[in-house]
């Protein structure tokens, strides 16, 4: 018998059943292939969890409705790709600078522009860290799996909430459409982590204030008794603009720090059969299932490859590549581009071992043939 | 992965491919197997070519796409023209029998499938689950009870009747 936890699910709803068990409340998006079931499943369930959905005029608008909601002390989600992801990148950095917790999700398809809207694609790879202008901190995670897809979806509000950024959600057409089966776990087994709210008066409250040895301010809500300033701009702790450059440079060097300090609770991986291997495949999301495939084709033909599977693609794995790359001979990446994740790799790895890339964009998944050709060659 | 068992459905947009790749892949997990479904589609929403895939295992399945098939659904001749030599020497094929096919190391079941649902049952729409019908007899990749239940838990309420019709309809297409 199937027991109730156990059922085929496809990896975008998977998305939504994560993002309400983590306390998603708000959702507004813009649908797009092929990220719309997160959009419709979304207007099916939030509603029945007393949650809001709403479906906005474009991105940017879905992108400044989520901050809005996040303001007012919820949750929000927004779900879109290739096309939407490039008109959400204003506000992605609004969301950075303003410190609102917000998860976004891009189930990336072929581009440039419109591109393959049904075919699967890693090419934001790069987009995601720097979509929108000028320094600043995000996060951007990788599912390789439906069952993952619903953890990290979970995690990425962990994030949000915990650092105040952005989080953003690199899923790909396949892992979005894919169904499997899948256990969800019971909700008193997640853990789920709500932002820090402040507990000072409310005559000298400042909504940017700092306090000793703490990278995150805690956020108050609008429409609750604290009130405060939200802005765009280079603002000191009260939230009002300031063009002081001793102001400018402290808190953008502090929106970086808060993530660089906390790489080691942000940096997620898996690895395969690493552990006597020359080769290391790096490869992330719905790639490295063909990559594991490769990984076990190789190894019977007596070749020794393995496995480095990125789950957190920013902040880049540095050290952990670095490590990696200092064990094997040869790295090879995988992915669904011409060598956008392969370019951060090599600046970590080329000081111990030879860096090769694979890379296609027909709109097709690698196969685990042509991954074993290419462990063959090099 | 030679307990890995793929099947390919092939055809136009509309004719229910998709449902019928969840339903297969539902019936395995009631099985107790290990499923995976994923399809490929053009931008339109009916017409196209469409293609929906399940791989059945007892282990974890990684790459989850389908390679060489162990059964393949062509419900068109343009589906049939593409991924015949998908399938594996002594694979099952089951094609509408409006379908031409010259391969002869195959297990080739040419039927009735849009025939019986057209006209037998008046209801074009259950052509899918005609054809799942097909697949069960023909395959026993998955059990008939499961396929029943699965099939009955993911068509719209009050078409239960029809489907399961349909269901019997494609199983005795094929005689023992």
């Amino acid at each position: 018998m199937m027991s109730n936890h156990i059922k085929l699910m496809q990896g975008n709803e998977a998305c939504v059943e994560g993002a309400i068990a983590a306390g998603m409340r708000f959702f507004a998006g813009y649908p797009i292939t092929p990220s719309t079931e997160i959009a419709e499943i979304s207007a099916q369930r939030l509603p029945r969890v007393g949650g809001k959905f709403i479906q906005m005029e474009d991105e940017i608008g879905s992108m400044a409705a989520v901050i809005g909601a996040s303001l007012t002390g919820l949750k929000a989600m927004t779900a879109t790709s290739g096309p939407g992801f490039s008109l959400k990148q204003e506000n992605i950095g609004y969301a950075a600078i303003a410190e609102v917790p917000c998860v976004i999700i891009n189930v990336q398809r072929g581009g440039p522009s419109t591109g393959l809207p049904t075919s699967p694609a890693q090419g934001d790879i790069m987009q995601a860290k720097w979509g929108t202008h000028g320094d600043h901190p995000v996060i951007a995670l990788s599912p390789s799996s439906v069952r993952e897809t619903f953890d990290l979806t979970i995690k990425a509000f962990n994030y949000a909430e915990k650092y105040r950024v952005p989080v953003i959600m690199l899923m790909d057409e396949v892992i979005g459409h894919m169904r499997e089966k899948v256990e969800i776990p019971n909700r008193e087994d997640l853990e789920v982590i709500d932002r820090k709210k402040p507990t000072s008066g409310l005559v000298d409250y400042k909504p940017y204030r700092i306090e000793d040895g703490e990278l995150v301010p805690p956020m108050a809500e609008y429409g609750g008794e604290y009130r405060f300033h939200v802005t765009g701009l280079v603002h000191d702790e009260t939230g009002f603009p300031s063009n002081t450059p001793k102001v400018a440079e402290s808190l953008i060097k502090r929106l970086i720090k808060k993530i660089d300090d906390n790489k080691k609770d942000i940096f997620l991986y898996e690895e395969y059969k690493l552990e006597d291997a020359e080769i290391a495949l790096i490869s992330f999301g719905s790639t490295a299932r063909s990559a594991k495939s490769a990984v076990d084709m190789a190894r019977a033909e007596g070749i020794k490859v393995g496995l480095f599977r990125p789950i957190t693609i920013w902040p880049f794995l540095d050290t952990e590549i670095e490590q990696l790359a200092k064990k094997v001979n040869k790295i090879i990446t995988v992915e669904m581009n011409l060598g956008q994740y392969a370019i951060e790799v090599e600046r970590k790895a080329c000081k111990y071992a030879h860096v090769d890339k694979y890379g296609k964009l027909n709109g097709e998944l690698i196969t685990p043939d042509e991954i074993l050709k290419k462990i063959k060659e090099v | 992965m030679s307990n890995q068992y793929e099947i390919r459905l092939s055809g136009a947009g509309g004719q229910g491919l998709i449902l019928a790749g969840i339903i297969l892949a539902e019936a395995a997990i009631k099985d107790g197997k290990n499923a995976v479904q994923t399809q490929s589609y053009g931008p339109e929403a009916r017409g196209g070519a469409s293609k929906s895939e399940v791989i059945i295992s007892n282990k974890e399945i990684n790459y989850p796409k389908v390679r060489k098939c162990d059964l393949l659904l062509a419900l068109t001749q343009k589906a049939c023209d593409e991924y015949i030599d998908s399938l594996k020497k002594d694979g099952i094929l089951i094609v509408d029998n409006s379908v031409e096919v010259k391969r002869k190391d195959i297990k080739k079941f040419k039927l009735p499938v849009i025939e019986t649902a057209n006209e037998k049952l008046k209801v074009p729409m259950v052509a899918n689950i005609v054809a799942l019908g097909a697949i069960c007899k023909a395959s026993s990749i998955v059990t008939k009870d499961s396929l029943e239940n699965a099939i009955l838990n993911r068509v719209p309420r009050g078409t239960e009747d029809i489907n399961k019709t349909a269901f019997e309809k494609g199983l005795n297409l094929i005689n023992n």
